[in-house]
């Protein structure tokens, strides 16, 4: 396997390791940045006006769905509309089948973000006399922030790796490597692509784990400079502030509400 | 010998499922196999490591990051590695197991150490003064009133993972997710949906049968939870 | 029943906030607020106290249209708030709550100058009104980059303060701003607010359910009853003199009739000349000295520091006569009266001193003498009678 990923060949040539790298990255970020833009202001919009909570009931019920017969069930439906050329047909159906794959997180982590915003500052907000796009903008985003981070992260961690599955139809990606290797018994080239998926997900998180650190408030997040809480005296908020947390284990506690995310793929 | 539905819609499934009861049957057996044991294994390993993270300050981090980072392994990459990891062949049904137990470890462990974590200090404390040993005060106090958010976990675990098996039907393992290989190589020319829908309908039947299951068991498990929501 | 109305303050600054016939039902059928008519003079401290489910947050709530009445209407000077659109009315209104609210992902600087940005007004300006407001209430300017989840509970409210004064609105409504800090901030935390309110002048509209905050507060308080129902409005004097019916009798309290001792003055009160000794003085002198038992003992400039018991079977056991007097053989049980205490002060050193003899002392701490408990209430008895004729003489 090490073999493999040392020669040259392999990542430079058409359809190498560099194109499919690319290919599997094109995927993935176009399903989340439809899926961010489709799941966030919903979310916003359901945590604020707290109606609508039944679509996130919906959206977290869909992940009963088995992603492998639902990229195929979209294929076979697809494939026969689409005459054109290249790698729609197989694309198509991928980036919906990811698209969906990505919104329950988010759409969950969203409006959980908001409802934990405590009441009492939401109340002040709009004692102050902000509007309603303003407490949200000004408010309930940022303080929300982590929990949509934490949402983004594992959705994107379930794209990755589902984006690994869409090979299957025959579509490019990493996930060749794994599904071409395993049919040609090439253990080595095999091994390789699941190694490199794996590297790639850890490698997104950690952007965006960092993206999360330079976009969240550090009042939200509590990273505070060590020893510059020590005068406040009488009351709580030196106490239980976190350290420097870790990266892709660095999220919000978790709670009956707001479940953890699951693997998909 | 392959007998095939007429009917190549979606309702052909049920025409599909009575001419391969047998087979169909054998694999949903396999799925539920592959989906459950996992569970249950992942949780009795979760739980001594969870405790670990919360009882021991400086293993939280460690313990945390290391589940978070398995838990970025696309299972495909899993199921394909595990054979040359512990030597069995490539489409033995316990990798899938294997890889399918290290997620749900992955996930229960952070959710096991927060859910203890979560039970009020001052109900923790009041066990405490009133005598309890650090292993009843777990026991009798802790746990139980961890249950709700650990139960959450297990039933994420729990339908995540028969999704999960389904992938490993497209490298061959035997379970439903050969529905859908089945499905995708008859479909060459025309659409034919029967064993596709047939494997998402069972699919997510036997994903509501497990979170139905695990949400039973939360509910009798915590009946000072039935007194409030009852009322 | 008097009902003296509360005049606005010298110099205030703030608007007139008039409840006319103001209800608030619930679809289920509640009431929570029922016909209050209720005026909070310009510049003055209206305190709404009352049981739990009077209304009273409700009330406070529909002055912003954070709540909106169901009847009737409530006027700052001759603005109807129903015709001002509400941002545009809760930007003018100051709003501290319990626990501050604070935007947990904003610095102590940026709560301050929310409203100012949201008005739009000069980002520098504004910056530097917050510094200064934040030193007002007694916050370091170091403060400004924190976090709240930095500052302890007390010095969160001092920013919630702050924050409701930055752009300067002539009315605030305060909803139990320091009832979720511990009695000896909350204390401090009170005194200033009365200060800083001498130099603002605002008019003041807040909730407590603490009749003792509402007293040491008021300039008038409105005492509500379960079903929004207006049960007296009083200065606070007059509320625990004169209770209007059982109700506000029962919510004032048993010892009211202490404390409203404690809006008497006690005018110059005969004062007896106390025999003392100095602090490190032979023992000897104070058996001399005693009278009942116990000696008062001063310092070298005439301040008192406790009370020495001399009798013979005294415990500690005592000293032969050539020792000094300590300080740790003196008690300091009893509290002081300064010449120009409440009756309830000097009531209270009197009664509180191990001798039965109040000590009562100058502005700058020197002895004065020492007055008895029967003395005062003498004074007490006095002051009443005065008050009924002019009472009598005010109504013929």
């Amino acid at each position: 396997m090490i073999q493999w990923l040392n020669d040259p060949g392999n990542w430079t040539a058409p359809g190498g390791i560099l194109d499919q790298l690319r290919a599997h990255l094109q995927y993935s970020i176009i399903a989340l940045v439809i899926a961010v833009a489709l799941a966030l202001p919903v979310g916003l919009l359901i945590g604020h006006t707290g109606r609508g909570r039944w679509l996130v009931t919906v959206a977290n019920a869909m992940r009963a769905l088995p992603v492998v017969g639902l990229l195929i069930l979209l294929y076979v439906m697809l494939a026969p509309h689409i005459h054109g050329k290249g790698d729609t047909v197989y694309l198509l159906p991928t980036e919906i089948v990811l698209v969906l794959l990505a919104i329950p997180p988010i759409l969950a982590g969203t409006v959980s973000g908001v409802e934990n915003v405590a009441p009492d500052v939401r109340d002040a907000a709009a004692a102050m006399g902000m509007r309603g796009s303003q407490v949200v903008r000004r408010v309930e985003l940022p303080n929300a922030l982590p929990l949509v981070f934490s949402g983004l992260r594992s959705a994107t961690l379930q794209v990755i790796a589902t984006a690994t599955v869409a090979a299957y139809l025959g579509l490019g990606g990493l996930g060749r490597f794994v599904y071409d290797g395993q049919a040609s018994q090439n253990y080595a080239e095999r091994n390789a692509g699941a190694v490199l998926v794996a590297l790639l997900a850890v490698a997104a998180d950690l952007v965006l784990a960092l993206a999360q650190r330079y976009t969240v408030s550090r009042g939200v997040s509590g990273r505070f400079p060590r020893g510059r809480t020590s005068e406040a005296a009488d009351g709580p908020g030196g106490g239980d502030l976190r350290g420097e947390g870790g990266g892709a284990a660095d999220g919000p506690p978790v709670t009956a509400e707001t479940p953890p995310s699951p693997h998909t793929a | 010998m392959r007998l095939l539905a007429v009917d190549s819609s979606p309702f052909g499934m049920f025409d599909y499922f009575r001419q391969h009861q047998d087979e169909v049957l054998n694999w949903l057996g396999y799925h539920a196999w592959l989906s459950a044991v996992p569970v249950v294994v992942g949780l009795l390993v979760a739980l001594p490591l969870g405790w670990l993270a919360h009882r021991y300050r400086w293993a939280y981090p460690p313990l945390v990051t290391a589940a978070g980072l398995l838990y970025t392994i696309p299972s495909i990459a899993l199921f394909v590695s595990i054979p040359s990891i512990i030597g069995t062949q490539i489409l033995d049904p316990i990798n899938v197991a294997v890889a399918l137990t290290v997620y749900t470890v992955a996930l229960l462990v952070r959710v096991v150490a927060d859910g203890l974590g979560a039970v009020s200090a001052d109900v923790a404390q009041a066990a405490t003064a009133m005598g309890l040993t650090r292993r009843q005060r777990l026991l009798k106090v802790e746990l139980p009133l961890a249950v709700p958010v650990i139960a959450a976990g297990v039933r994420v675990a729990v339908v995540a993972n028969v999704s999960l098996v389904a992938v490993a039907g497209t490298i061959g393992v035997p379970n439903l997710g050969q529905l859908f290989t089945t499905g995708f190589q008859l479909s060459v020319g025309s659409p034919y949906y029967p064993p596709i829908t047939l494997g998402i309908v069972l699919c997510v039947l036997l994903a509501l049968a497990f979170d139905l299951f695990v949400v039973g068991a939360t509910w009798l498990a915590t009946p000072w939870r039935r007194a409030v929501s009852g009322s | 029943m008097v009902s003296a109305p509360v005049s606005g303050r010298k110099g205030g600054r703030g608007l007139v906030i008039r409840f006319e016939s103001v209800s608030k039902k619930y679809p289920d059928g509640t009431v929570a607020v029922d016909r209050l008519d209720l005026v909070a003079p310009s510049g003055a401290i209206t305190v709404l106290v009352g049981p739990s489910g009077c209304g009273k947050t409700t009330s406070l709530r529909m002055i912003n249209r954070m709540i909106e009445p169901t009847d009737g209407r409530i006027w700052l000077d001759d603005r109807d708030t129903a015709t001002v659109p509400t941002h545009q009315l809760r930007r003018g209104i100051g709003y501290v709550i319990q626990h501050a609210g604070l935007f947990p992902h904003r610095t102590v600087l940026d709560n301050i100058t929310t409203v100012p940005e949201l008005l739009g007004h000069d980002r520098k300006r504004a910056r530097r009104r917050a510094l200064e407001l934040m030193e007002r209430v007694g916050l370091p300017p170091h403060f400004a980059k924190r976090y709240p989840a930095q500052l302890s509970g007390g010095q969160q409210q001092r920013v919630g303060v702050a924050r409701a004064l930055a752009a300067d609105p002539p009315v605030m409504l305060m909803d139990e701003p320091f009832s979720a800090v511990d009695p000896v901030v909350r204390a401090q935390l009170q005194n200033e607010f009365l200060n800083l309110q001498g130099e603002l002048g605002k008019t003041i509209v807040f909730v407590t359910h603490d009749i003792d905050e509402a007293i040491k507060l008021g300039d008038q308080v409105a005492v509500l009853q379960v079903g929004g129902r207006l049960a007296q409005l009083a200065p606070p004097a007059e509320l625990l003199s004169e209770p209007a019916d059982t109700f506000v009798a029962g919510f004032v309290g048993r010892d009211r009739g202490y404390r409203a001792l404690g809006f008497a003055g006690a005018g110059r009160l005969p004062v007896r000349q106390e025999q003392v000794i100095a602090l490190g003085a032979a023992s000897g002198e104070a058996r001399d000295a005693a009278e009942g038992g116990w000696v008062l003992v001063t310092d070298a400039a005439q301040r008192p520091q406790g009370w020495l018991r001399a009798e013979a079977d005294a415990d500690p056991p005592p000293s032969t006569p050539a020792e000094p007097v300590t300080e740790a053989q003196l008690n300091l049980g009893g509290t002081l009266a300064s010449e120009n205490a409440t009756l309830r002060e000097a009531l209270d050193a009197a009664l509180s001193s191990p001798s039965g003899r109040g000590v009562i002392v100058d502005d700058s701490g020197r002895l004065l003498g020492t007055v008895t408990a029967s003395e005062v209430l003498a004074r007490i008895e006095q002051q009443r009678a005065a008050g009924e004729r002019s009472t009598q003489g005010g109504e013929s």
